[in-house]
């Protein structure tokens, strides 16, 4: 349906982009921006959240989004994102009445409180519901052509730390419920989940606890046969000197002298003719900055040790706003994420 | 000080936070550090507990899912639930003794299996413990940690054993977690639905429940039928044990609430110089001042600075596109492009400051610069408790 050629992309297959990482690293920003990369030239993607917390609306600029799958945006090139902000009580009234024909029912359970505490007590049960309607989006057809509804779903997942458990649905729900309908439909999910056309990306910083999650994420992933897929370094800043100056710089020897006759070329000398004051305070910034890059290399580097793609987002300096959006999917797309 | 200091400008600058007052006021027994996640609470708790140990007070710091090698330095390199003696504080750095830093890492499934094992007898407890909404919720609710962390607290508290508790609280999206969470599992637990699905394992039933039992035919047999009989059948054992173990949950989260407005606790909001952060400070410091609950300061970590500060960042751009329209001195303009987005940055954390402080202008701040790297050794935490103290001064006048 795409007229671009997916085979440029390094997800080529992939219908569910899940979107993970350490809280506050650009989840919500990342999985927009990559659900307009994968719309662009004339696509259909639906982005889906699952937190309650109406970050697409916010990041949109849009009021909240109802339980409602609707066109947000337009893709450079044509295409279209959809947005749904799941909500498990009614994902738990569409299972009821799409399984059991119960939806009368299933809005009087909601009343007493029957769904806010079953997903209470046990959130494996949300979760199953959660990623059930995202599955049941992955794999619905028209039912005119046969041809998927959408061309790829990403969803704003939960961050790292209960990423795995979320996914792992058909565990969490064995422990609970070792037979019965839930669990038959617990079992259809798993087998979305843990196909290839499922990647789970995590987005990072380049600080030392985001990278730490992002590996123990990857590793615990790998162990449960959910499918890795990659690493999107967020917020990056150009290092903004020459390798060499910085090398200078970190190891304390950068060349003072001759950045003091440059400020004195560009008239930032004192009234007296000196710039020497100047450049030693300039030459300490630099010192710190070139610390501070090192640290990220090395995090780089740690990173680059999964082995799986990364893809670098630069930091937006006015923020993650709408037109920051579009940027970060072109970059995406210049990156062969989408 | 002049009237002219008494204008508008001074409603900007915020009282001084100091911590060293604090720490060493031997009325001070709990000092809590709140804020949204990533901001330094961890850091900021170590680094307290840390320098309160070495003006000699006897302290505990409770931390919760600290860095890896933070943990390490801090000798808490297994989950164990129990306070450890941290090795390597100089304990009699300002002449005083009887100092001691011990340290823990929160282990939230573990200590709600201890609340179980202490209240319900072996067999009771053994029913519960193996139950796998039990272990379901123990070890995923997402209030499970704000409770544990608070129970953790009263726990220590009762002991005795220390004269300061210092307690970083856990990684959620907002600060306000930690006070409404306990409360929202409390009133979870004790709630209408529970009622109904204990009816039946009361005795009798008939005719006072009559209406519940109805209630819960319709509910079990909805529940039956999508859930399956078995784990219907494993919640009602769990919420009637759990029940039976407890008698209010809302009434233990209320004895720990009253701990925290005692007048020995000091809260400290950690933030960060920025929009979503600082929002959020202010939003936890109202919430403080409505519950009664005795706020000791502001920390803002991580706050940026420049030893150049008196070359503006118009100037240096305009410098640098001097230079490069030149075609000389490249390195000079590229130095002075970092420089110029340095103090852009820095002019905006200053007007995040400046926000909360035209807010809340009576509330105490500190700030602590940010470091060029990570925070992972006592060296580092002593550091960042200088700071702390010194209003993020880099060389410490220590004034009467
Ligand atoms: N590349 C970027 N450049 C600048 N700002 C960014 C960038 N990416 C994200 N942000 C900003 O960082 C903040 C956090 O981003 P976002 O809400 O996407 O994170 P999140 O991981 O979804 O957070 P949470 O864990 O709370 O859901 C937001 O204010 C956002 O605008
Ligand atoms: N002033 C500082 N300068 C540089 N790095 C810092 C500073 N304060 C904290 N850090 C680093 O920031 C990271 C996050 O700090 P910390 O773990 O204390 O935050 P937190 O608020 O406890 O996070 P969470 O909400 O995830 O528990 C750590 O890697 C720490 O070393
Ligand atoms: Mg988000
Ligand atoms: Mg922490």
């Amino acid at each position: 349906m795409g007229t671009r050629d997916a085979q440029d992309t390094d997800w080529e297959g992939v219908r569910l982009h899940v979107v993970s990482g350490k809280g506050g690293t650009g989840k919500t920003t990342v999985a927009a921006a990559l659900a307009l990369a994968l719309a662009a030239g004339g696509r259909k993607v639906l982005l889906v959240e699952v937190e309650g917390r109406q970050g697409i609306a916010q990041i949109f600029d849009l009021p909240p989004l109802p339980y409602e799958e609707r066109k947000i945006a337009v893709a450079p090139d044509g295409g279209d994102v959809y947005a749904l902000a799941i909500d498990p009580e009614a994902a738990m009234l569409d299972y009821l009445e799409m399984f059991y024909g119960m939806k009368r029912m299933g809005k009087a359970l909601t009343r007493i409180g029957v769904v806010d505490f079953a997903t209470t007590i046990a959130p494996g049960l949300r979760d199953v519901l959660v990623t059930g309607k995202t599955s049941e989006a992955v794999r619905r057809r028209d039912p005119r052509t046969g041809t998927r509804v959408y061309d790829a779903v990403v969803m704003d997942a939960p961050p790292t730390g209960r990423i795995v458990r979320f996914l792992n649905v058909t565990q969490e729900i064995a422990g609970l419920a070792r037979v019965g309908p839930i669990r038959h439909h617990a079992d259809l999910v798993r087998g979305v989940l843990t196909s290839p056309e499922t990647a789970v990306h995590f987005v990072t910083l380049l600080e030392e606890m985001p990278v730490q999650e992002t590996l123990d994420g990857i590793a615990e992933l790998r162990e449960t046969k959910l499918p890795v897929g990659g690493i999107f370094i967020n917020m990056v800043r150009p290092a903004g000197l020459p390798d060499a100056a910085l090398e200078a710089a970190f190891q304390g020897r950068f060349d003072t002298a001759e950045l003091a006759a440059g400020l004195k070329a560009a008239g930032l000398a004192e009234r007296t003719g000196d710039a020497g004051p100047l450049a030693e305070a300039l030459t300490k910034e630099i010192a710190e900055h070139a610390r501070r890059v090192e640290l990220e290399n090395q995090e780089r580097e740690t990173l680059a040790s999964v082995g799986t793609p990364r893809y670098d987002l630069p930091l937006l300096p006015d923020g993650a706003d709408l037109a920051g959006l579009y940027e970060l999917a072109e970059a995406l797309r210049a990156q062969g994420a989408a | 000080m002049s009237t002219f200091e008494r204008g508008w400008a001074v409603t900007r600058t915020p009282p001084s936070l100091d911590i060293d007052a604090m720490l060493d006021d031997p009325g001070t027994r709990i000092i809590v550090c709140c804020g949204s996640g990533g901001v330094g609470k961890t850091t900021t708790a170590a680094a307290l507990g840390l320098r309160a140990a070495e003006r000699g007070r006897s302290v505990v710091v409770l931390t919760v899912d600290p860095a890896k090698r933070l943990a390490q330095a801090m000798g808490l390199t297994e989950l164990d639930n129990t306070p450890r003696r941290v090795d390597g504080c100089d304990l009699d750095g300002v002449g005083r003794e009887g100092g001691e830093l011990h340290a823990m890492m929160l282990d939230m499934k573990r200590t709600f299996d201890e609340i179980i094992e202490a209240h319900a007898d072996p067999e009771r407890a053994r029913q519960i413990l193996t139950n796998p909404f039990y272990q379901s919720l123990s070890s995923s609710f997402s209030g499970t940690q704000e409770y544990m962390a608070m129970e953790k607290l009263g726990q220590l508290r009762r002991s005795g054993d220390w004269d300061l508790i210092v307690v970083d609280t856990p990684p959620s999206r907002s600060a306000l977690d930690f006070l409404d969470a306990p409360e929202r599992l409390g009133r979870f637990l004790d709630g209408r639905l529970i009622r109904i699905l204990m009816a039946p394992a009361k005795v009798g039933g008939r005719s006072a429940f009559k209406l519940l039992n109805a209630g819960f035919g319709m509910v079990a047999g909805i529940l039956t039928k999508v859930l399956g009989a078995q784990v219907l059948k494993d919640i009602q054992m769990f919420v009637s044990a759990l029940d039976a173990v407890f008698g209010g949950f809302r009434q233990r989260a209320e004895q720990t609430y009253r701990l925290l407005q005692a007048p020995g606790t000091a809260f400290l909001v950690v933030a960060a110089p920025e929009r979503d952060a600082m929002r959020e400070a202010s939003y936890f410091v109202e919430r403080l001042a409505e519950e009664g609950m005795p706020l000791a300061g502001l920390v803002v970590n991580r706050v940026h600075r420049t030893p150049a500060a008196s070359l503006s960042a118009a100037r240096s751009c305009a410098a640098a596109e001097d230079l490069e329209s030149n075609g000389e001195h490249a390195l000079t303009a590229a130095v002075l492009r970092l420089h110029a987005r340095r103090m852009q940055l820095a002019a905006r954390e200053e007007r995040e400051q400046e926000h909360f402080t035209s807010v809340h202008p009576t509330v105490p701040v500190t700030r602590v610069p940010a470091m060029p790297e990570d925070v992972h050794d006592l060296a580092g935490l002593r550091q960042i408790g200088q700071l702390l103290s010194s209003n993020g001064a880099n060389s410490v006048s220590r004034s009467a």
